[in-house]
């Protein structure tokens, strides 16, 4: 079992080194995102939204899906994590406190 | 100033840092239209202010937004958001276009207010989830 996970992690480590040589380069003023979508949102945005910020009109205007898609991730995850973590809960343990001050600190 | 909250530490990080975190989660939010910030990163403030005035009070803190009242603000948050496109679609609008919200003022203003409404959502959600894992990993909740 140890092999296969080995084999398979590197098989991964192999693939990715060999596929990030097509991503398209970081400050290439010539590679495909900078050609498509960087110059029309820096050129058209501020027109079309009225939003001073560029990254403003991408989230909230040109992508408002996306980042409510963004938000509904952020509390599945949230509600699984609870879900999950409580019902693992042994009645020894519920009423433990992760409190710093030791005792009452009204006392 | 009386040490009320056990140790010199625990004072001073209640009184001093936590209000300067919430101060800066409101800057955050309220100006992120304009400059780098948002919803996002104004909820992770908030979350932490919580969970540090939790850590310092445990269950007397004035600052406690516990358990299943922190997941239903985690929905709420998400909701609206949703709301917001939804009132925008009813007046007559796109998904999301901020500039058909019913409200009497100019459209660039009824822009920011939408993407400050949406921001809150977010603001609300990010961190009403940080408190409920929070909650979960150290094994408490409302009861």
């Amino acid at each position: 079992m140890k092999l296969i996970a080995s084999v398979a992690m590197l098989c991964m480590v192999g693939i990715f080194f060999t596929t990030t040589a097509g991503l398209p380069q970081i400050y290439n003023p010539h590679s495909a995102p900078s050609e498509h979508v960087s110059p029309r949102y820096i050129e058209k945005s501020t027109k079309e939204t009225g939003s001073p910020n560029f990254v403003t009109a991408v989230l909230a205007d040109y992508r408002g899906y996306d980042t409510l898609g963004e938000t509904t991730v952020i509390f599945t995850a949230g509600l699984a994590t609870a879900l999950l973590l409580r019902s693992r809960r042994t009645p020894s343990f519920k009423n433990e406190q992760a409190c710093l001050v030791k005792g009452d600190p009204d006392e | 100033m009386n040490n009320r909250f056990g140790t010199i530490v625990l004072d001073i990080s209640f009184r001093v840092i936590i209000p300067f975190i919430m101060l800066y989660g409101v800057y955050v939010l309220i100006h992120g239209e304009d400059s780098p910030g948002g919803g996002f990163q104004a909820g992770a403030l908030f979350g932490i202010a919580v969970v540090l005035s939790r850590l310092v009070h445990g269950e007397q803190a004035i600052l406690n937004v516990s358990g299943d009242k922190a997941l239903i603000l985690a929905g709420i948050g998400t909701a609206i958001y949703g709301s917001v496109g939804v009132v925008t679609l009813l007046f007559g609008g796109n998904f999301l276009e901020y500039g058909t919200l019913p409200l009497n003022i100019s459209e660039p203003g009824r822009h920011a207010l939408g993407i400050l409404a949406i921001e809150l959502g977010v603001t609300i959600c990010v961190m009403s989830t940080i408190v409920v894992i929070f909650d979960a990993l150290v094994g408490r909740e409302e009861e």
